[in-house]
């Protein structure tokens, strides 16, 4: 059902531009080269944070910090595997659906850490990725409370998630 | 801002890596690892180049101006600095149905498009503007009906019914963005007074 979308969206897009009498054809190249321009100018955040975010992931700390606190969430009851989950979420989307894999193995696709884990991977972005990209795309430096609020606005979710699989399954 | 969370990735990173004997993996990252980064990119490239051809054909058709003006009743509210028959309108809804539809990777290239255009009004200041911080943090709550991803995820791993997780997503979701839409009005008015 969701394979239909996309095509009848370019479908309706195609036939809206030739009965306006729009050149589609040298429309869709002048949107190409915009997409050219647009690549080159967003590379090199692309390539600096992927670079520093993979030597944060191999340094292993996030694994190590979420043991360290590992008593703390027993005492709480909050699985602790969601903590890396919640953790890596704003940072990488890859390396959190790794974790999000992992869980779902580990500990069972129905049980509370893997229903709580996929609620948090499909509810929540890439805050980081997306704020650096997004900014740096038309060359804002001062981003003001924007990371905070969209840091803040993640932590939300990790705790409604907890609350709402709590009411609808246990 | 972003210039300390790239410095302080790589600072911990690299420290924390020798210190645990980790340096291996870290050295791999500067000397083998970096051509992953290129293929990200390299991946965006054809999505970017599609999209903006197609969303091309639509704005000089005047479909955008269309949508901007059927959709602008229900962004404005949320965007009280935004010109009410800009451009952006439709981009940034074009980019939150995308990503409703679970089709993250589909909906950057107008969610960078509505950058853009908000920055036209911003005078390319390079300080971000309340209605570009808005923006992004409604996209980075990502407001996702049907979180594909996940599902298929689940479905791999053997879930009896993987999609038994859509109502809390759906709950999660709302909520969320829900609080960070009136979070960012609250900073919004905090951070007017120290600016």
């Amino acid at each position: 059902m969701t394979n239909f979308i996309i095509p009848f969206i370019v479908l309706f897009v195609i036939i809206y531009g030739l009965k306006n009498r729009v050149n589609i054809y040298d429309s869709f190249l002048e949107g190409v080269n915009e997409g050219l321009s647009l690549i080159l100018k967003i590379f090199p955040t692309m390539f600096a944070m992927t670079i520093s975010i993979n030597v944060l992931l191999k340094s292993n700390i996030i694994n190590d910090v979420v043991n360290l606190f590992s008593n703390f969430f027993n005492y709480i009851g909050y699985p602790k595997e969601l903590v890396s989950l919640g953790i890596m979420r704003p940072i990488s989307g890859s390396s959190s659906l790794i974790i999000l894999n992992n869980i779902l193995n580990s500990c069972g696709v129905d049980s509370l850490a893997g229903r709580v884990g996929s609620v948090l991977q499909g509810s929540t972005d890439t805050t980081i990725y997306i704020i650096s990209l997004y900014f740096s795309s038309v060359g804002i430096k001062k981003i003001r409370y924007s990371l905070l609020v969209g840091l803040l606005t993640d932590f939300a979710a990790i705790v409604i998630s907890f609350f709402v699989i709590k009411i609808l399954f246990y | 801002m972003i210039n300390y969370i790239f410095g302080f990735f790589l600072i911990v990173g690299i420290v924390y890596g020798s210190i645990t004997g980790n340096i291996n993996s870290i050295n791999d990252v500067f000397i083998v690892d970096s051509k992953s980064s290129i293929e990200m990119v390299l991946n965006m490239i054809p999505l970017l180049c599609l999209w903006l051809g197609i969303m091309k054909i639509a704005g000089n058709s005047g479909l955008i101006k269309k949508i901007s003006m059927f959709m602008s009743c229900v962004i404005h509210p949320i965007f009280p600095e935004l010109n009410k028959n800009s451009d952006a309108i439709s981009y940034i809804s074009s980019n939150i149905v995308m990503n409703m539809l679970g089709l993250g990777s589909g909906a950057t290239p107008f969610g960078l498009k509505a950058m853009d255009e908000l920055n036209k009004e911003n005078n390319n200041s390079d300080t971000a503007s309340r209605s570009m911080i808005t923006f992004l943090v409604i996209n980075t709550a990502s407001v996702t009906i049907i979180p594909t991803t996940v599902i298929s995820f689940r479905a791999l791993n053997g879930s009896n019914n993987p999609t038994d997780i859509l109502l809390a997503c759906i709950i999660t979701t709302f909520l969320s963005c829900l609080f960070g839409i009136l979070l960012d009005k609250l900073m919004y008015r905090i951070w007017s007074k120290y600016d």
